[in-house]
Parts: C-alpha cells; structure tokens; sequence
C-alpha cells in the first residue's frame, strides 16, 4: 500500500506529461514546431503562435533573476557566514515566511501598492536615465513587464536565499579556516573558498528560482498588463504562458483553441521540469539528500 | 629522509647565510615612508610586494644545514626572528574559560610540541597564537602574547595581517577543491594583489620544494589538489603555509589523519623547516613529540575543566626525568 | 638551492615589520567592511517586502474586514456583500484536499523511510521534488482534463484534486523528514517483540514522528489553503453559497481576491484586501506556529 502511494508520485508525474502531451496533440498536428515560433494567436481565424508567451515569460523571469539573484546571493551569504545567531535565525524565518505567502495576496499588492509606486519612482528614474535606450524607453504605466519582473524577484527570493544558504551552510569549516589562516580577510574567504565549493549548488539554487519565476501565475498575472505582444521594452505590457492560461482558458471554445493553450502549458512544463531536474541535482551534489527543500520550493 | 634528494650541494651556501646582502630590508611600506623620505616607498632590493618578500627571499631548506649539522642550526636559533612570548594567557569560549594563565615562551628555529590529555586546551592555545581562536563566536582570551617584542593583540595590530606571519597547518588536510596543486600554493599570495606569472611561479617552486612536494607533483601543477594522496595533500597545504613567508608554522595535529609512512615524511619536514622557522606542533602522540620536537609543553586539565601549563622543558628532559609529577605519570602512563 | 638566493634565516627578521599593515592591507580591510555592509542592506532588503506586503494588506483589509465580509454572500456588480461563498468554500475544497493527499503523502513517506531500498527511495523522492517545481496552473490543466472535461461540469472536487495533487508531495518530503528523526533503536525493539514491520511502521514508527507529520500537513494545508491557479478551471468560482455541492462550482478565498482585484468597483477592491488578509493571517499564523516549533529541532 505504501509502495502503491509513493508509486503514485511518480505516475502523477509522467501523467501530468502525458495528459498534457495528449490533450495538445491538435496544436501539434496542426502548426507542428511552427507553434512556438509563431506571433499571432488569432482566435477567429483559429492561427495560434506562442511566441509572445514564450518571450514574455523568458524575459520577465530573466529580469527577476537579474533583480533577485545579486540580492538572493548576498542575503544567503550574510545568513550563513556573517550574521551573528541572533539575527540570522530570525532573518532566516522572515525570508521563508515571504514564501509562504499566497501568490494572489502578491499579486494584490503589486497592483494596487507596488506598481504604482514603480511607475513613480523606479520606472521614472529608469525612463529619464536610461530613455535613450530602446528597452527603457517609455512611457511606464506601472502595470507591465517591469512590475511583473520585480514581483517575480520578490516572490523568488525566498527560493534562492534558502536552497542557497543551505548549501553554503554545507560547506565544511575547515574550508573556511584554511583561507583565514592564510591571512584571508571575510570576503576573501567568501569568495575564494566558500563560493567555489559551493559553485553548483548556488546555481542550482539559482535554477530553482527560475523554474518558480518561470511557472508563477497569479501575482504575474494581475501585474502585467496581459497584453499578447512580443515585449521589447520592459516596460511593455505583456503576457507569459501562465498568464496567458490563466486570463483565457475558461472563456476557451473546446478544441484547437483550448488545445492551443494546453500546448502552452506543455511548453512550460517542459521547460520546468527540466531546470527542476537539473536544479535539483546540483543541490543534491552540494547539500545532499535530505534538506527540507520541499519547503523551500 | 629525503636529504640526498633535497640537498644538493651549495658551496657558497654559507656565506648566503652570513650576508644578508640580498635581503629585502625588513620594512613593510609603511614603515619604509615612516623612517625614509616620502619619495622613497620602494627601498631598492624591493622588486616585489612586501607580501611576496618573505616568500620569495627565504632560503629554500636544501641549501640551510643538514639535520646533522645541530651546530649550524644552533648558531641560526641565536637571531630573534620569530620569539613568542606568552604570558598569562586566557582563553574563554562566552564564560567558559579553556585555558587558565598560561606562561611559556616559545624558541625561533626550534620545535616546540604541546601534548596533553584531550580537551586540554592544546588546539585552542595554538590558536590563541595567531588568532583563528577569536573566529569562533564568543571566544575570547586574556593575557599577552609577543612576537618579537609585538605584543599580537596590540590594538594596532591586523589579526588577518598576522596570520600571514604565522601559519597554520591543520588536523585534516584540506586542499581548496576547485583550485589546481599550483593554484592551491599560491592561494596566501594571490589574496594581495595581482602577481607576475615569473614570481608566482618561482614561489610555487620554492614553496612546493621546501615542503618535499616538489618532485612528486612537478609535472602536474595543474592537476587538482585532491588527486594527491593524503600525505602529498598535507605536504601541500604545508606548501600553502610557506607561500606566504610566515615567521612561525602552527601545526595541529598535523599527522594524526595519516598513514605511518606519510606522517614519517611530515616528521622529517618539519625537522628541516625548524631551521627557518618557529613551529608549534600539538600532538597526541608522545612518540611523535619525542622524535621531532626540541622543547615539550606539557598541558593538563584542571578541577574547572581550563587547561593549563604544567611545565615546558627540554623534550629530553621531559620524557626522562620530568619536575613535575603529573607530567611523569602522563608521560609514563602513556610509556609504560 | 639552484638560483643561489641568499637566505634570511640567520640574521632573521623581527616580526614588528611584518606586522604592520600596508597600504594594501587597509584597502582588503576596506573591501571587507564594504562587503560586510552591502550583505547587510541585502538581506534587509529581503524582508522590506514583506513588511510592506503585510503592512498594506492589514492597512486595506482591516476596514473591509466586517461580519458582513465574513457571513454575506457575494453580491452582483459591486453592490456589496461578502466573502462567505468564499470563505465556505475554501474550508470546504482545503479539508477535502487535505483528506485526499494526506495517507497517500505520508504512505509514501513510509515507503521511503521503512521499506524501499535506497534506490527507489531517491528516485521516488526526486520525483517528489521536481513535483513541487511543477507550476501549480499546469496541476490545474491537469485536473481539468481528467475531472472536469469528462464531466462538461466545473465542480468543487476536481478542485480539490488539483490541490491534493499539490500537496502530495509536500505531505510527504516533510514526513520523510520527521520520520528519519526517530530513533532506530525503537524500531528494532519494536521487531524483536516479534510486532510486523507493517505494525511497527504504523504504530511505532508513525505515531512517534506524529507532530512532524503534523506540522508538515499544517504547512500543506496553508500553501493550498493559498492556491488560487488550479482552482480557476476546476471549481471556477461561484458566486453564491455552495455547501456541499462538490459536483457544482463552488468559491474560494483566493479565486474571490483574484476576481475582485479585477473588477474596476473600489468597493470590490476593498473585498479583496479583506479577503486576502483574512487569507494572510491564516497562512502567517500556520507558519509562524509550526516553523516556530519545528525550525528549533530542524534547523541546523
């Protein structure tokens, strides 16, 4: 019985795969490979393309990871080698409750709080600063890309800051004192000893961070402006796959349109279980098995 | 020993010894603009950093005197360099004191071992020396310790600045995975700045062969450090050590992970470093302490768990004829 | 040796010199300091969000947090009302997920810890993990087409499918967890009074990591109890009080917060901050009480 239950794990994860795969199998047929690099997704004259999706959830998760992982990787550090036990305790609990929050509650705030405080402050910064540049030309309406990235960056914090002080924790002591006793400051010990031993588990941290920027729904949803464009600037309203399921799949006419989106969604299943599987190994190199990282993630 | 290998003949070896012509003024930067004019911040003879100086001008062991040559050694212990004083010496982890008012004074060019039961406080002393003691959260000491007159714990001084000038060898090699054997040597070094290619490499050279590693890895420089055996893997950190130029190698233990034809190599390194520098080797093997040590420090355990100094003597004298009690029967329980 | 260096040993050094920073040490001393204060402002950074998250959140929810919130249907377009199809439904969708994933979770656990080899056991655990990477709107799709399509019905239990699907595996990896803390010692005693390994495992086993198992399911029922994506195509939504109808669509609190968040009536909005900080204190008040306790034996 028990082995029936575990046994189910696994079948619920190859029949997410199939399922999907099956349920999309129109798209396929229809637009074949073509479907991914298709920009138009026409409902009345039935011509589905997902690249405004694909692009949209690729470059908001690359922004986020751009915000989150400088910020991800310090706090970590901090956590694990610098902060006194008083304070990184506390500071450790703090950063896994902002994960446990739901995903719409995020998603509230970063409509109705932080976009608009975005699109007053950073966003306008950015558009006066850098305008010159294509990608950061405006107008910025808060609602879009950016916002969407910066919330994203939020909501993967949590993720990267734990795997990966976790894994930086891993590191045996006597690394530490060997670079300290060769007259090594903090910093140096950090950087030429810590990190390198620690190298492929940050980036499976890293990773892991991804794949949850990647999949994030509501928050995303509610913040982007759910706008089916390529985006080329960032602040540009757009959609990713998630979103793009989230706003539409129930107004969907059965058939190749409902089938369209599932195809999506493969699209991203895909591409998550992938990183997940790569991210997962590589902390597991570092870490080891156990870690709780089912709550981390 | 590895003496025909590692000693080749130098005839005017000798006279290298007595003149110090070659040899960087010891001034570091700051004292060379402090005694001099502004302008002259590099003192000629200075081709490179003063953090590479001590490194590169000390005199591998191949050319010093022979384990045999004690006379020859003994003339070079008479120089200062690398005197430790310790007087009344503390050392607390929060509240809980480890060691207890310890006085010991500790030769240059000589080896001085501690022993004593576990949970002594021997690895904690050793670490009070340079510093790694305080590291640990909470750890504090008391008292005074001197090098060469400088008081360590003197408010002027940098404990990361110190532990270059002393170096520490631990219990379990540790090699820094990721770094190849060459890069691992010149870890100290490349934490000051950029170096050139020529003097890194010289350094890699000098160290490795000191060390008694040369021979063995030359020809895999660029091999990861963990490939070695776990002997060549603490010779190698030994190397490491040296890169940097220290006055004063702090050994922990540094046998005790080994087999017992690796640990013979380490006893005969250390028994030809003892003549450039300063060693301080706890041990728990009395056997060890007897072989390759001049002066013994005998730690004991007191009724508040400190640790404390018995006595420090001649090893000799310590393992035959003891003044103290408890040393007798520790020495002699462990004998008998 | 060869190159002839002329040696320092015998005229030694003092150490004073050596001693004294240089130039270089002070500006290494500077980088570190630096280094030191920007991982500060790092991870104070990390947790401003969340401070501004609950801020605002009991901010805009405390004034829309009233007994019409908690008892009152939704009404149509922004008339007022409140939350309680909602409310109704997510304490009815949650305990049923959390029903459904709990034996299988914690089965599982048991399979890893008691009975599979190494092998299988982190295969099957691996599977787990990668599981909890799986975007939770792809679990939604995924019960979709096996309990909603078949049907042509949104119902409130393909809902609470979706969610047990996510729970899963969260139920088991952290009764793994509690499970491997008990002690082998007990298990053993336990076999040589000749009780069978399925009873061991239940009675002895099970019953002595139960708090762990507790809180791990505590903590799955909070992020579920969260979950608004696997719900939009499974139990949709509904705006009228549902107890019961598993067949039928039916409410929940994150599906309300998302759908009022939506809507351009202020009112609506404002039943959405209630909403979500009614959601907010459930899910901070499961965390902070169960990785309070359990973060001091765990944590390492």
């Amino acid at each position: 019985m028990t082995l029936v239950a575990a046994g189910l794990i696994v079948v619920l994860l190859a029949g997410i795969t199939i399922r999907l795969a099956i349920e999309s199998a129109g798209t396929w047929a229809r637009f074949g490979l073509g479907f991914l690099g298709g920009t138009t997704w026409d409902v009345v004259n039935g011509v589905y393309g997902a690249l405004p999706f694909v692009a949209g959830t690729v470059e908001s998760s690359l922004l986020a990871l751009i915000i989150a992982v400088p910020l991800s990787l310090l706090t970590a550090i901090f956590l694990a080698e610098l902060a006194p036990r008083w304070l990184s305790v506390p500071l450790t609990f703090l950063v896994e409750l902002l994960a446990a929050i739901p995903s719409v509650v995020v998603g509230l705030w970063g409509v109705f709080v932080l976009s608009p405080f975005l699109r007053d402050t950073v966003e306008k910064w950015l558009v006066g600063a850098l305008g010159f540049i294509p990608i950061f030309s405006g107008p910025a309406f808060g609602i879009g890309l950016f916002s969407a990235s910066v919330v994203l960056a939020i909501m993967i914090v949590p993720t990267i800051v734990s795997v990966s002080r976790e894994v930086i924790v891993a590191v045996p002591g006597a690394q530490r004192e060997a670079m300290l006793a060769l007259g090594a400051t903090r910093w140096e010990t950090t950087r030429r000893a810590v990190l390198p031993y620690a190298r492929s588990g940050i980036v499976g941290a890293v990773i892991l961070g991804l794949g949850r920027a990647l999949g994030e729904t509501m928050a995303v949803t509610m913040v982007i402006g759910n706008k089916d464009i390529v985006p080329t600037r960032v602040f540009d309203q757009a959609q990713t796959i998630a979103s793009k399921i989230a706003t539409t799949f129930n107004e969907a006419q059965v058939g190749i349109q409902t089938q369209s989106l599932i195809a999506l969604g493969l699209v991203l299943l895909a591409i998550t279980l992938a990183l997940n599987v790569i991210a997962r190994l590589l902390v597991r190199q570092v870490a080891g098995d156990g870690g709780g990282l089912a709550s981390g993630g | 020993m590895a003496i025909d290998a590692a000693q080749p003949e130098t005839p005017g070896a000798p006279e290298g010894r007595q003149n110090p012509q070659g040899r960087p003024p010891p001034e570091t930067e700051e004292t060379a603009v402090a005694g001099h004019a502004p302008g002259v911040r590099h003192a000629p003879g200075v081709g490179h950093s003063p953090e590479l100086r001590p490194g590169v001008q000390r005199l591998p062991i191949a050319v010093g005197p022979g384990p045999g040559d004690l006379t020859d050694g003994a003339a070079a212990s008479e120089a200062t360099a690398g005197l430790l004083e310790v007087r009344h010496l503390n050392a607390y982890y929060g509240t809980f004191r480890a060691i207890r008012d310890v006085d010991l004074s500790i030769r240059p060019n000589a080896v001085t071992a501690l022993i004593g039961p576990s949970g002594c406080g021997k690895t904690t002393f050793l670490r009070t020396l340079n510093r790694m003691h305080e590291l640990v959260p909470g750890a504090t000491v008391q008292g005074t310790i001197e090098l060469d007159g400088v008081d360590v714990y003197g408010s002027n001084i940098d404990p990361v600045r110190l532990r270059r000038v002393m170096g520490m060898v631990f219990q379990r090699p540790s090699p820094f995975p990721t770094m190849s054997i060459y890069d691992n040597v010149v870890a100290g070094l490349r934490l000051t700045g950029r170096h050139q290619r020529s003097e890194l490499d010289a350094v890699v050279e000098r160290s490795l062969r000191r060390a008694a590693l040369w021979d063995e890895v030359k020809d895999k420089l660029r091999e990861n450090g963990m490939s070695l055996s776990g002997g060549q893997q603490q010779r190698l950190c030994i190397a490491r050590a040296l890169a940097v130029g220290p006055e004063v190698l702090l050994m922990d233990e540094p046998a005790s992970a080994l087999d017992p034809i690796a640990t013979l190599r380490i006893e005969e390194l250390i028994a030809e470093l003892k003549q450039s520098y300063t060693i301080v080797i706890v041990t728990h093997n009395m056997q060890q302490a007897a072989r390759v040590s001049d002066r013994t420090a005998f730690l004991t355990m007191g009724e508040d768990r400190a640790g404390y100094l018995v006595e420090v003597d001649e090893t000799s004298r310590i393992f035959t004829n003891p003044r103290e009690r408890l040393t007798e029967d520790y020495v002699s329980g462990r004998f008998g | 040796m060869s190159q002839g260096i002329p040696s320092s040993l015998v005229a030694g050094r003092p150490a004073a010199a050596l001693l004294v920073r240089t130039r270089a040490d002070r500006r290494r001393s500077l980088v570190n300091s630096a280094f030191q204060g920007v991982a500060l402002l790092a991870a104070v950074a990390c947790v401003v969000p969340l401070g501004a998250l609950v801020t605002f959140v009991v901010m805009n929810g405390a004034g829309a947090l009233n007994l019409d919130l908690l008892t009152r249907p939704t009404r149509a377009l922004g008339l007022g009302g409140g939350a309680a199809a909602a409310i109704l439904g997510s304490l009815q969708i949650v305990p049923i997920a959390a029903v459904i994933a709990a034996p299988i979770g914690v089965l599982a656990a048991l399979y890893t810890v008691e009975f599979s080899g190494r092998r299988t056991a982190t295969l099957i655990r691996f599977a787990a993990d990668v599981m909890v990477g799986i975007p939770s709107i792809l679990i939604g799709i995924f019960a979709f087409a096996l309990f909603v399509l078949p049907f042509h019905q949104f119902n409130a239990l393909a809902g609470s499918l979706a969610l047990a699907i996510i729970m899963v595996p969260v139920v088991m990896r952290t009764t793994e967890e509690s499970l491997r803390l008990v002690p082998g010692s007990l298990r053993e005693a336990s076999l040589a009074l000749g009780v069978p390994m399925w009873r061991t495992a239940l009675s002895v086993v099970l019953r002595t990591g139960l708090s762990g198992v507790a809180a791990g399911l505590m903590l799955a029922v909070a992020r579920a109890a969260g979950e608004t994506a696997p719900l939009i195509f499974t139990a949709f939504g509904n705006q009228l009080i549902n107890v019961g109808g598993l067949g039928k669509p039916m409410d929940a609190l994150p599906l309300f917060i998302f759908v009022n968040a939506r809507q351009p009536y202020e009112a609506q909005n404002s039943q959405a901050w209630g909403a979500a900080l009614l959601l907010l204190l459930f899910v901070l008040a499961v965390n902070v009480i169960v990785r309070g306790r359990a973060g001091r034996r765990n944590s390492r």
